[in-house]
């Protein structure tokens, strides 16, 4: 929510004065001054603000941000989060969360947060490892991963975030990565300015235990051939020269294809705002690995009643109905009778 | 029990009685009693409910396991029990007969729906032999009432078919004990115009079938004389009917109003607690606002959450529930937020007895969290009584910053008394301000809000809430230096804020009242009872003085931090018993804090205590002494 009364801030306004504890060349670093260059811009008071974070490297985060912040249990950041936000829709709620804290042992409260569509800007830094527990598999962690818990390779087949946030009816969609922070700046907002739910899977990378985890997508050299960026209204194309792009077939099945070949007319238009979900969830799945084209940006974002507005207009409308309540009435709500000093 | 105290012509004054009312769970059994119960308390007697349900929803019809029951105790003079045994039994089918004829009193009424016993019913109910020829019922007054076919015949004139009209037939058994026992009808028949106003065939065919039953005690000389338990001696006042859940719903609502708080509840749906849940979600104009959350951990975290914005965060459980909020409280230990997690006690563990009453979550309520978590725990003792509980629970919550846990228990929970009705105007003010203002000075002269420095007296830190500038703060888990709230895992910082973690909640008895002692101080054998178990030992130690023998009674509202005084006071006996609806979890702690020669006098029958069973554990004692 954009208050133009709000006094104008700078990056250090919303930075604190603890330390950040991060290992030197990690990817939550570059996050970090994302969401710090962004926060001024949003027009947005500190004290307005609320950081909820779960257990993980990446949860350490409300600590850096001088807002309110709770670094709060393992898995349960969005039900903590859910709590702030419906006792106060008027606040900037934000929640940060890893791969294996949203979708490990938080997944019931991650799905169902995006069900009720809370207003919340959740981000959840997938580095596809457990960083704090020093390097065990996670829930997307690819097939055959060797980790701690994995000497013979992972045999659980991964999560896709994405998709997973689309099952659950998220309103908003989209996905970004840590070695550019222009792209998270503008992720991070529209996230932002979206009312309910907004998921932003970002591809963090954890240089000390799964490094260039995403590099053949997300590497400089890469992103040409690799990064499809997702632009709401304009036809899904990528590629150097951008001669490649995305074309639906009558089975409806996404495929990569030469612009060339198939003519530009054909190439699909990209429509975050379409309601059904399932052009959004064929793009989440458009890969399936870590180094083939992938798509970026907002998948999906749709407008829907969010639940802090919905419990408040409740609260008004039986407030208008039944009037304030009165404690002495609710007492004598169920019927009463007087016993006289003649008894 | 029935004892009488005046006979005038046809009607017999009696000042007491326990009527049970049993058939299948598909009988309607439990709105037979209720509204037998509130026909009672306007009538002004002083009663005691226990409503006894099978766990099944649909258990199969006609069986035992799918029985259920509703008792109730009614007199004319001040009770605290639903009764030890009933003087009558309203027997609806074979099972019921068989589920609860062992509860009745020697000489008690039986009234059986006779149409229900044919050999069908008597083989579902496992009778291997007819009970009303083979001697089961000999030295019981037997009534057989052929509840069903009067029932269908008096609901055919208005157009309803049999089978339909089998569902009134609670309401003949309503209208019979109504007259029996003196009740005045017109509440009832309202009652029933209200009550199904949506349907007017049923609505027609219940009066008619509660008249047919009226109508049926006035004109069969079985019936021959009717009683009457005349109005109760209860202070004069203004009295309302009451249930635990909903004293409990609506202290909370009190508590946050006293508090000039928003209230947030996380629940999620669980056996016997879910009434608070839809009681107080029907009161979204005191600014109620309730989530039903997609489980216990979520409800619980966001009740966290409310509190650190500033709202009164509250959860409430029962059973399996207690143990997944386990993690939410302790993180609320760490935060220091004010947090009710209300436990509506039911058998355990696992699934255990989900509708039956115990207070076996002690333990858990002490104990049941990791590292050193210590937290405040009050218990309500009876239904009207929940109300104060669930205020006294938030206050403490609000004034020390702590979560707090609250026992009640199925018992109370679906249990009734006539409760006089406070003077809103005399509740305590309860709230607490936020802070707004830095609370340091830093070496250059410049301020700062430190989250962690605490108040001298409470030790309570300050609670500042999202929205106020420069009060902006982090909160968590992990280990925090005391006074600035940053992250600090030294091992000496670490120790001092355990033991000042344990040192707030040991100054909260210090706002206690001087402990009271019951009966005769100078006995040699003292009661000391928390919880529900307040009623069973109210009537005994009233009988064992009656009877001239001296005995005392401690009943515990705090169970922790306890009362600073209990230590001396129990010291002061030579023999303490605690009863218990668990196998000693008081007690044993009662023993570690005082040595004190304490026994356990224990019962974990899903049900409650009855008065002669306490009676007969204060006269074992004394006779241990002697
Ligand atoms: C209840 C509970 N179980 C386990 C842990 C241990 N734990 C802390 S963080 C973590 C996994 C973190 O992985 P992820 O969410 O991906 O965050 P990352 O460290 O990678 O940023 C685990 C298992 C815990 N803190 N609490
Ligand atoms: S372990 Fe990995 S994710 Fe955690 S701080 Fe170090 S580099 Fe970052
Ligand atoms: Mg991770």
């Amino acid at each position: 929510m954009t208050d133009t009364s709000v006094r104008l801030t700078t990056k250090k306004d919303w930075a604190s004065d603890q330390e950040v504890r991060w290992c030197p060349g990690c990817g939550d670093y570059g996050i970090l001054q994302a969401v710090q260059f962004l926060m001024p811009e949003l027009g947005v008071a500190p004290e307005n603000t609320v950081f909820v974070s779960g257990i993980g490297c990446s949860s350490r985060f409300p600590y850096y941000m001088n807002t309110y912040g709770v670094h709060g249990i393992h898995g349960r950041a969005p039900a903590i989060a859910t709590g702030v936000a419906v006792a106060r829709p008027d606040l900037d709620v934000w929640v940060i969360t890893g791969d294996g804290d949203a979708l490990s042992i938080g997944g019931n409260h991650f799905i169902h947060a995006l069900r009720r569509n809370v207003n919340l800007t959740i981000l959840m830094f997938n580095n596809r490892i457990y960083g704090l527990t020093k390097g065990q598999y996670s829930p997307t962690s690819e097939v055959g991963k060797v980790t701690k818990s994995t000497p013979m390779g992972s045999i659980d087949p991964p999560f896709n975030p994405l998709a997973v946030a689309l099952g659950a009816e998220a309103s908003f969609v989209a996905r970004t990565h840590d070695l550019d922070r222009k792209h998270m700046i503008e992720t991070f907002r529209a996230a932002h300015d979206h009312r309910g739910a907004s998921f932003v899977e970002i591809f963090q990378n954890c240089n000390v235990f799964n490094d260039g985890a995403f590099d053949e997508v997300t590497g400089r050299e890469h992103r040409p051939a690799n990064l499809i960026d997702l632009k709401h209204g304009e036809p899904i194309r990528f590629g150097p020269d951008r001669e490649r792009g995305v074309v639906m077939g009558s089975d409806g099945q996404l495929r990569i294809v030469d612009v060339a070949e198939v003519g530009e007319d054909a190439i699909l238009v990209h429509d975050a705002h379409r309601v059904d979900p399932s052009l959004a969830f064929a793009l989440a799945r458009l890969s399936t690995d870590d180094h083939s084209p992938t798509p970026f940006g907002v998948f999906r974002s749709v407008e829907r009643p969010d639940y802090g507005t919905e419990v408040g207009a409740q609260l008004a409308g039986a407030a208008a109905k039944k009037g304030p309540g009165d404690l002495s009435s609710l007492l004598r709500s169920n019927g009463t009778w007087q016993v006289t000093e003649q008894m | 029990m029935t004892d009488i105290v005046d006979r005038t012509g046809e009607t017999e004054q009696i000042d007491s009685i326990v009527i049970r009312f049993a058939g299948d769970s598909g009988d309607g059994m439990q709105l037979t009693g209720d509204r037998f119960t509130s026909a009672s308390a306007v009538f002004g007697n002083d009663l005691s409910t226990l409503p006894d349900y099978p766990a099944e929803i649909r258990a199969p019809a006609g069986t035992v396991n799918g029985v259920s029951s509703f008792q109730v105790h009614i007199s004319d003079h001040d009770i605290t029990t639903p009764g030890d045994a009933p003087t009558v039994l309203i027997a609806m089918n074979p099972a019921a007969l068989k589920a609860d004829l062992g509860r009745l009193s020697p000489g008690g009424t039986v009234i059986l729906n006779i149409d229900t016993f044919d050999e069908r019913n008597l083989e579902k109910a496992e009778y291997t032999s007819n009970p009303l020829e083979d001697g089961t019922l000999t030295g019981f007054k037997v009534i057989e009432v052929p509840m069903t076919s009067l029932t269908k015949d008096a609901a055919a004139p208005l157009g309803v078919k049999p089978r339909d009209a089998d569902r009134s037939k609670n309401f003949f058994a309503l209208g019979l004990v109504s007259f029996m026992y003196s009740r005045p009808i017109e509440a009832t028949l309202d009652w029933i115009d209200e009550r199904f106003a949506k349907n007017d065939l049923v609505r027609q065919s219940n009066r008619a079938a509660f008249m047919a039953g009226y109508h049926y005690g006035e004109t069969t000389e079985e019936f021959g004389h009717r009683y009457i338990v005349k109005p109760a001696h209860l202070p004069p006042g203004e009295y309302t009917n009451i249930t635990g859940n909903v004293a409990l719903a609506w202290g909370l609502v009190a508590a946050a109003h006293l508090a000039k708080l928003p209230l947030t509840l996380g629940s999620y749906p669980i056996t016997p607690a879910s009434d608070i849940l839809h009681e107080l979600s029907k009161h979204k104009n005191f600014g109620v606002r309730t989530v039903q959350a997609e489980d216990e951990i979520a409800a619980a975290a966001l009740a966290v959450g409310a509190s650190f914005a500033g709202h009164l965060g509250i959860t409430t459980t029962s059973g399996p529930g207690v143990a997944l909020k386990s993690e939410a409280t302790s993180l609320a230990v760490s935060l220091e937020v004010p947090f009710l997690l209300v436990d509506i006690q039911r058998g355990g563990p696992s699934t255990g007895l989900p509708t039956k009453t115990e207070a076996a979550d002690l333990n858990i309520a002490m104990f049941g969290r990791h590292g050193e978590a210590p937290l405040p725990i009050v218990a309500s003792y009876s239904p009207a009584h929940c109300f104060f509980a669930a205020i006294e629970a938030a206050r403490i919550a609000l004034k020390y910053r702590t979560p707090v846990i609250l026992l009640s228990d199925g018992y109370l929970a679906n249990g009734s008394e006539p409760w006089k009705l406070p003077d809103v105007d005399t509740l305590p003010d309860i709230s607490v301000p936020f802070a707004t203002e830095h609370n340091h000075v830093n070496a250059d002269g410049s301020t700062e809000f430190w989250p962690y420095l605490r108040d001298p007296d409470t030790l309570a830190r300050p609670w500042a809430i999202p929205g106020t500038p420069g009060m902006m703060h982090r909160v968590g888990g992990i280990e925090k230096q005391d006074g600035t709230g940053n992250i600090n895992y030294s091992p000496a910082n670490h120790e001092k804020m355990v033991h000042l973690r344990a040192a707030k909640v040991a100054r909260i008895a210090d706002d206690y009242a001087p402990t009271a002692v019951h009966g005769d101080a100078d006995a040699d054998v003292c009661v000391l009872g928390w919880g529900s178990t307040w009623a069973a030992i109210d009537a005994a130690v009233q009988r064992t003085r009656r009877r001239g023998q001296k005995v005392a009674w401690v009943h515990l509202m705090h169970l922790n931090p306890l009362p600073n005084d209990l230590g001396t006071i129990l010291q002061g006996f030579r023999k303490v018993i605690v009863p218990e609806l668990n196998l000693g979890q008081l007690c044993r702690i009662v023993r570690a804090e005082y040595l004190v020669d304490a026994t356990a006098v224990t019962k974990v029958q899903g049900m409650p205590f009855t008065a002669l069973e306490i009676e007969d554990a204060i006269e074992r004692a004394q006779e241990e002494l002697s």
